[in-house]
């Protein structure tokens, strides 16, 4: 199936964008598409302890399950204000 | 005008305060209101030694849009008597702009003001808006909290310094 992710501020300019679809297996979590995008592009994974992921624009957790179409997000510490 | 907005446009806290001032207040607690307290923030020409130029801001939208409006109900549930708004700005802004606006109201200032400094040290925790710093020399990505909104902790800080 096909999901859609979004990387947002340090992380869009290590991977070179911002919005890129991926194929991942049925029954993909979170983490299962973390570990396909780092062993593409090795330099996102200095995030991996601090950043913050949401699917189709809530927060989640890495465990979480991922359907086909979803839209999911990573996310650096924010800096708003 | 809506009570939480993420915009490129330029911020109106006379605007927004206006807004807050209409949304009806719970007839439970009945009284007029009392107080306003608003906050504004600005882009500040220095920051850890660098002359600041401009930042530059960013959101991941429909979540930042989510994310002020889960903070105005943790606002209003902490201090049932307030009503709050908070607008976000995004894209260029140059130094002296104001990058957020909070307005609060309620019957008593104490709980305007609380309820206007708990907003913005939780619109620092969990909003997810990122800003990039251009500055004499060069350019960097500023980063703080680890987004979780269900880190009670981080809840517990933002209320103590509200209260503080």
């Amino acid at each position: 199936m096909r999901v859609t992710v979004r990387l947002f501020a340090r992380l869009r300019d290590l991977a070179g964008t911002g919005e890129l679809t991926r194929e991942v297996p049925d029954s993909a979590t979170v983490h299962t598409l973390w570990r396909s995008l780092t062993a593409e592009m090795p330099s996102l994974a200095q995030y991996e302890g601090t950043m913050s992921v949401a699917v189709n624009a809530e927060y989640a957790r890495m465990t979480a399950v991922v359907h086909d179409g979803d839209e999911v997000a990573f996310m650096p510490p924010v800096s708003g204000g | 005008m809506a009570q939480v907005a993420v915009t490129s446009e330029p911020l109106d806290v006379h605007a927004l305060t206006r807004e807050v001032l209409r949304l009806k207040p719970d007839t439970t607690y009945g009284g007029a209101d009392g107080a306003i307290a608003t906050f504004t923030g600005l882009v500040r020409d220095h920051n850890q030694g660098r002359r600041v130029r401009f930042l530059e801001y960013e959101a991941y939208v429909p979540l930042a849009v989510r994310a002020l409006s889960l903070i105005v109900d943790e606002a209003q549930t902490a201090w049932p008597t307030v009503r709050l708004g908070i607008h976000h700005r995004i894209g260029r802004l140059d130094i002296g702009e104001a990058s957020v606006i909070i307005a609060a109201t309620s019957p008593h200032r104490g709980d305007a003001f609380a309820a206007c400094r708990y907003a913005i040290e939780r619109v620092k925790q969990i909003v997810p808006i990122w800003k990039r710093e251009h500055f004499e020399g060069g350019e960097v990505w500023l980063e703080g909290a680890t987004a979780d909104p269900e880190d009670e902790a981080a809840k517990q800080v933002a209320h103590r310094i509200a209260c503080a």
